[in-house]
């Protein structure tokens, strides 16, 4: 198969099959850890880190694997790669690692890994597979960042809350005025549900827009033509 | 080679077989070998972590000997709520300076509360901390001092400097019980909960404090029969 275009996987990763907005898989850690934007990128770029990793490997070994036993390999090398980076996450980050907790091993459970390993990597090298590891991930981020900078905003009226987990001494921004009462909804699960489903809306609006636009030119040009 | 189709069933899921234990085998060592890279580290940043936590409800110039080291442990006893909790011993300059406990209320909004307390020489409270809760964000976790909208006096302060002789024991519950502590409006079951379970933890402490003082290093109490047993 013919290598794809680095734009081409780092587009796809990031809007047009973006893991939280179009392919809706990972809502577990979506909605479990987007309550601050400090949780939700660390989870996210853990995310990132595996996914590069895994289909790294998987894309450097995948003429080993025999085809009939690809799918337990596939999740062995997840699992050990995840275990892996638990492990440095606990032994560097610490006070992150107590944050973010269960959700680092349940990594593996991300159906996205599994899915962008069978779907891109067994298939490409090694290189293109880590680079669509990476971006698949990093669409992630940014789902993340959005959807927990927006919860904690609305939710406690502040920024950057609990980044002195990943950088000592920081302080928490305090946007809105310190007397803001909060709106609990945005914390809790169900506000993750209704921005989730906010965002989807507004991605698929500027889609269908730049559909309309498109094709609004298409037939501008043949009728100059 | 001409074999049989059974013979051929057979080499194919042997060395398929063989492949997925060659696989299973490299990243299980791969998987050991970061534990091992790591181990030392994560040990390391978990007991600065602890210490990190005692420092909160014990000032360090209060003790100084090793005081993670110089611990004890308790058989479950109902007063503290915990299956087993370890009492971390402070002492200064050799004395009895103060006991670090770990202890819990069962009956918070949303299930267990876990707490750490430390109680000085005299038998008042020096700090209090919640290790973990699951209370509604923005309602009852202000029993966490870092969710506290109050920064300026923390409501989990309050317990600080009291003892036995300044609160009697059965005035250690919230004010709406008829108690001497501070609840917030709307949430009144969480700090009851902690409020309470500082009041056992105290009354426990305080009636078994040269028992817990005098047993050996590392032992298991039983505070039953108060009888230091020593593990085996």
């Amino acid at each position: 198969m013919s290598s794809p275009h680095y734009r081409d996987v780092a587009w796809n990763g990031v809007w047009k099959q973006n893991t939280g907005l179009v392919q809706i898989l990972g809502l577990c850690p979506i909605l479990a850890v987007s309550t601050n934007m400090v949780n939700g990128v660390s989870l996210g770029l853990a995310t990132v880190l595996v996914m590069a990793l895994s289909s790294f490997a998987v894309a450097a070994l995948r003429n080993f694997i025999p085809h009939e036993i690809r799918i337990p390999v596939f999740i062995l090398i997840i699992a050990a790669l995840t275990t892996m980076v638990e492990l440095a996450m606990n032994a560097w980050l610490h006070s992150l690692h107590l944050v973010l907790g269960i959700f680092i091993p349940l990594i593996v459970t991300n159906c996205i890994v599994l899915a962008r390993v069978e779907a891109f990597a067994a298939k490409h090298g090694p290189l293109v597979a880590a680079f669509d590891g990476a971006m698949m991930g990093i669409g992630l981020v940014g789902v993340l960042a959005i959807l927990g900078t927006a919860r904690e905003l609305l939710g406690a009226g502040t920024l950057f809350g609990g980044i002195d987990l990943v950088v000592p001494g920081a302080q928490a921004l305090q946007v809105l005025p310190a007397d803001y009462p909060g709106f609990l909804v945005a914390i809790l699960p169900p506000g993750a549900f209704i921005l989730l489903g906010c965002l989807i809306a507004a991605r698929n609006w500027i889609d269908a827009r730049a559909a309309e636009r498109a094709r609004l030119t298409h037939s501008a040009r043949r009728q100059a033509a | 080679m001409n074999a049989s189709p059974e013979a051929s069933i057979v080499r194919v899921s042997a060395r398929t077989g063989a492949i997925l234990f060659v696989f299973a085998f490299v990243f299980t060592a791969l998987m050991g070998a970061t534990y091992y890279a790591t181990r030392e580290p994560i040990a390391a940043s978990e007991e600065k972590e602890k210490l990190k936590l005692i420092n909160e409800v014990l000032p360090p110039q209060d003790y100084d000997n090793r005081l993670l080291a110089d611990q004890v442990e308790i058989a479950p006893a109902a007063e503290l709520g915990v299956a087993s909790s370890r009492v971390f011993r402070a002492r200064k300059n050799g004395a009895p300076a103060a006991l670090v406990v770990e202890a819990a209320a069962p009956d918070g909004y949303s299930g267990r509360i876990g707490l750490i307390l430390a109680i000085d020489a005299s038998g008042r409270v020096s700090g209090v901390r919640v290790t973990q809760h699951k209370e509604t964000p923005g309602l009852g976790d202000y029993i966490d001092p870092a969710k506290d909208k109050n920064k300026a006096s923390p409501w989990i302060r309050q317990f600080d400097g009291k003892g036995l002789a300044e609160v009697p024991a059965a005035q250690w519950k919230v004010k709406k019980d008829g108690g001497r502590f501070d609840q917030r409006a709307g949430a009144t079951i969480s700090a009851r909960a902690v409020t309470r379970a500082v009041g056992r933890a105290l009354l426990f402490v305080n009636a078994h404090r040269d028992v817990l003082f005098a047993a050996p290093q590392g032992a298991r109490l039983d505070p039953s029969n108060s009888n230091p047993e020593s593990k085996p």
